[in-house]
């Protein structure tokens, strides 16, 4: 039940510098970690994170073992013309969810 | 001179092993008073609150049909924000069959067994705190109502029992910190008062949502004594208590708590 929370203005004003928040449910286990057994538990992360908009890579970031369960991730950006945000999580074990969230500039 | 300052040194051991005096009214704070200007902007904001994600979880639950019965939460419950306004605030409530008080994660699964004739959920599993969380935050600033039913009263009083019983390797009870201690820090973090206003909720150091009773048992084996067993009476005994001495205080749930 993989689910991501998104926050993107739904209106801004041409030149607009606008904050684009992302929260993704994943475990982010380490691989570091052992069982009660000393068995090591499988790393299990997301690895990478890519914003789209209106289909041109806007912002990408590489994730690592140290990154925190349920990663949040926000940064900001100029809004130009109206258009979809597409948000794209990739990891380990086949791990891969996609977001979207639409925009109208004016 | 040395005669009165051994007089001052045992008036100050003396007041020092007081008997824990409840806090006042007055002075009841929320565990998100003492958090972080960042940490509070987490809870507030709800896309970036990850309780939201169990809380989402749970919406899903609510209306997938499960069990024999084949019956979803929300063939009988309908709308969980009408039918589920304000229920959180009540619990732990008495139960008629058992003759003693259950917490909410109990009547989810009471529910579960009796009406939708299904397994019941374990303790701390992610579908469990989803939908606890997620009908919980139907009651999201209403105010704590818990201990109202008179039923409760001999329950109430065993849980305040436990709450001031020194137990463990430590010697401690929990008002020897949440009642005389909650304004100091203890290894860098603030003790907090110990209202349970915002459960089952996210705690940054779990890195996941969590139940009261985890909370509990994390603090007994804190002051390492034998932690009760999930779902035993006399930890809902202690959840009864803590809610009806946070009574009035808003609930928080999905809360954030470092």
């Amino acid at each position: 039940m993989a689910s991501a929370l998104i926050n993107v203005p739904k209106t801004a004003k041409p030149g607009d510098i606008i904050e684009i928040k992302t929260l993704m449910s994943h475990i982010m286990e380490t691989g570091y970690r052992h069982t009660a057994t000393g068995e090591v538990v499988p790393r299990d992360i997301i690895t990478s994170f890519t914003c789209r908009f209106n289909g041109t890579e806007i912002f990408r970031a590489d994730l690592f073992p140290a990154i925190a369960a349920n990663p949040f991730i926000t940064f900001f950006t100029r809004a130009t013309d109206s258009g979809k945000f597409e948000f794209e999580w990739i990891g380990d074990q086949g791990f891969s969810e996609t977001a979207s969230a639409s925009i109208i500039v004016e | 001179m040395r005669f009165g300052f051994v007089i001052l040194m045992t008036g100050i051991l003396l007041a020092g092993a007081a008997p824990a005096a409840e806090i006042a009214q007055a002075e009841r704070r929320s565990g998100y008073s003492f958090m972080t200007p960042d940490t509070k902007a987490m809870q507030d904001d709800d896309t970036a609150n990850p309780g939201m994600l169990w809380v989402l979880d749970g919406e899903a639950l609510w209306k997938r049909k499960q069990g024999a019965a084949n019956k979803a939460c929300a063939d009988c419950h309908n709308d969980a924000s009408a039918s589920m306004e304000g229920v959180a605030a009540h619990y732990p409530a008495f139960d008629k069959a058992l003759d003693r008080p259950v917490d909410l994660e109990q009547r989810i699964n009471l529910c579960r067994i009796s009406h939708q004739q299904a397994t019941p959920l374990p303790y701390e599993s992610r579908d469990l705190l989803a939908l606890t969380a997620f009908v919980a935050q139907q009651s999201r600033g209403a105010a704590i109502e818990t201990g109202s039913d008179p039923q409760l009263e001999p329950f109430i009083a065993k849980g305040r029992a436990l709450f001031t019983q020194r137990q463990g390797q430590l010697n401690l009870g929990c008002a020897n910190c949440h009642d005389d201690n909650w304004d100091k820090r203890l290894a860098g973090s603030a003790i907090t008062q110990a209202h349970p206003t915002g459960y089952p909720l996210y705690r940054l150091e779990w890195q996941s949502l969590g139940s009261l009773q985890r909370r509990l048992r994390a603090c007994i084996t804190g002051i390492r004594a034998q932690a009760y067993d999930y779902g035993a009476p006399e930890l809902v005994e202690l959840e009864l208590y803590l809610m009806s001495r946070a009574r009035g205080m808003p609930v928080e749930t999905p809360a954030v708590r470092p």
